[in-house]
């Protein structure tokens, strides 16, 4: 069809018909639960609720007042940040690092490397916790075994308050930085190599070329990248559900855990609607900050 | 530094980030076939002194993992042929069919993009409850069988096919349908090939919903079977080993098999993202 052409009957009824079925799931199985959650952070469904609903009453703010007041929530919120605040930059950085690594002009077998660091994100996260749990084994496990060989050590990986988080962060940067490192070989592939010549004969070495070259070039990429890697690590659970139940101490209770538990271990639904909530607040804030940076890049 | 000794070096650091990536697993794999007790020792050993099977026999046999498999394998597989054809119907569509309120429907399907799943979860359940959905495969497949994401990629491929194609079509009187089937979806097989792949690794990979919505440990798919597990038998490293091995196993091999078409799909769509 010629761009301005009117819409046949025909295309328009296909259009609908072919959207339905899509536009059907996500609607009642997506967005209607997202708007339910809201209202159900105003309720205070629990478990007599789930027997019977006409138990159920609209509390206003209560379940908020509740959560602010409760330490537990607070512990679970810092311990998302510094999960987060940790693992983003990190991973940031390991992909970058293993990006410029494989994607160097000296590197042969190119293929394979991409494909043998892409190897742990495709694997399952309960299976690969489960084996890095004995990994961080204070007494058997092979990664106190290879730090006793550079004199450190023994950690208690995951029986520390201290150490359980970073361990945690390390297995999260280990799972997920292939597919992030993907990014940014395209992002690096996509530099104008007379960017690189123009450098070159300026006089500028590599280090230099990487600082005014790949650096600002890789900008978008890199905010691409700290988003979706930040709202994915927001969303931190099967790793503490599996490897230390959110202890010790409650050092890697995360917001998904405690929603998890409260809503459903204990079926306080309303109350952990109103943590879903809070999760739902704080990606919301990292996308409009992402949006103002890219707009303040591009401006 | 001589180009020579840059090229060494490069290499040796390829190499040792490789075992990096790759130890975790080849230790998964070797603890597996130990006898009971070898991987809780000191120093830890790298090999097993003399492999052994009985670890995956006494998973098949008396633990039953093969059921949790056949789950696991069942629901993979119907969300990945049920989302493909909805996902195609629907990303061809907001692509280059012409109906009113295409926009509007394409941006309120965008702002959900980005909002984790996590927040749908709890009225989720309650919905899933009244439907008698939970405790079923159903219960699983429903969420995932329409998703924004492969939508977005499907409409992004499409639109770059000509509409000369389409319209070459209509003149010949074949019906929208017919178009979509036998003229769009062969001309769009990369990114189908790629959502495909990328469907079933996030399927079977997937945790949290599975364990929320499946009560009955015959129902189980294989990752919440392990972590049910993995709380019974936390000693037995090596019977661990083997399960992971087990519910990793597959989805590798369906990576390796295909990971041409993946990994340039990944790179692909996230330079136009």
């Amino acid at each position: 069809m010629r761009p301005g052409a009117p819409s046949s009957a025909e295309q328009r009824t296909a259009g609908w018909l072919f959207l339905a079925p899509a536009l059907l799931l996500i609607g009642c199985f997506f967005f209607l639960p997202v708007g339910a959650s809201l209202l159900l952070s105003f309720t205070d469904f629990d478990i007599y609720a789930i027997a019977d609903p006409a138990n159920v009453r609209l509390v206003g703010f209560r379940n908020y007042a509740e959560l602010l007041a409760s330490p537990l929530f607070r512990t679970a919120l810092k311990n998302t940040f510094y999960f987060v605040a940790l693992g983003g930059p990190l991973t940031v950085a390991v992909s970058l690092g293993a990006a410029l690594l494989v994607n160097a002009r000296l590197t042969r077998f190119k293929s394979l490397f991409r494909t043998l660091y892409f190897a742990p994100f495709v694997t399952t996260l309960v299976a690969v916790a489960i084996v890095w749990r004995y990994l961080y084994h204070p007494e058997y496990g092979l990664l106190n075994y290879a730090l006793g060989f550079v004199g450190l050590g023994p950690v208690d990986w995951l029986g520390d308050p201290r150490w359980a988080m970073p361990a945690i962060v390390l297995l999260a940067v280990w799972k997920n930085f292939g597919y992030h490192m993907l990014i940014f070989i395209a992002g690096l592939q996509a530099i104008p190599e007379e960017l690189y010549e123009a450098a070159y004969l300026d006089g500028a070495g590599p280090w230099r070329q990487f600082r005014h070259v790949t650096l600002p070039m890789l900008g978008p990429t890199m905010a691409f990248v700290g988003l979706v890697t930040m709202i994915g690590f927001f969303q931190l659970f099967a790793e503490p559900y599996v490897m230390t139940q959110g202890g010790p101490l409650r050092s890697t209770t995360s917001l998904v855990l405690l929603m998890y538990e409260e809503g459903f271990r204990w079926w306080r639904m309303g109350y952990a609607a109103a943590v879903a909530f809070v999760l739902f607040l704080l990606i919301l804030a990292v996308m409009l900050a992402h949006r103002m940076v890219r707009g303040g890049e591009t401006a | 530094m001589t180009a020579r000794s840059r090229a060494v070096l490069l290499h040796a650091a390829l190499g040792a980030g490789a075992l990096l990536a790759l130890g975790p697993m080849l230790w998964m794999l070797a603890a597996s076939f130990m006898p009971a007790g070898e991987a809780n020792a000191y120093p830890p050993r790298i090999l097993p002194s003399r492999p052994t099977l009985e670890h995956y026999r006494t998973l098949f046999t008396r633990l039953d993992l093969g059921r949790n498999l056949l789950n696991s394998s069942i629901i993979a597989l119907a969300v990945t042929i049920l989302s493909l054809l909805i996902n195609s119907m629907a990303g061809y569509a907001l692509a280059k069919l012409r109906f009113r309120h295409r926009e509007q429907v394409f941006r309120t399907l965008s702002a959900g993009l980005l909002l984790p799943v996590q927040i749908s979860m709890l009225p989720l359940f309650l919905l899933f409850k009244e439907l008698g959905l939970i405790n079923s495969y159903w219960g699983v497949i429903i969420p995932s069988m329409a998703s924004i994401f492969g939508i977005f990629l499907i409409r992004q491929y499409t639109l770059a096919m000509p509409d000369d194609l389409l319209d070459a079509a209509r003149i010949d009187g074949a019906s929208e349908l017919r178009i979509y089937w036998s003229v769009t979806l062969p001309v769009i097989r990369p990114i189908l090939a790629t959502i495909a792949i990328w469907t079933f690794l996030n399927t079977w990979n997937d945790f949290m919903w599975p364990l929320i919505v499946l009560s009955d440990e015959a129902k189980y798919t294989l990752p919440v079977a392990l972590a049910n597990l993995s709380g019974e038998h936390v000693q037995d490293t090596e019977l661990m080993m083997a399960g992971a091995v087990i519910t990793v196993l597959p989805v590798m091999a369906v990576f390796l098999v295909l990971q041409r078409y993946y990994i340039q799909g990944v790179m692909a769509g996230s330079v136009k993202g």
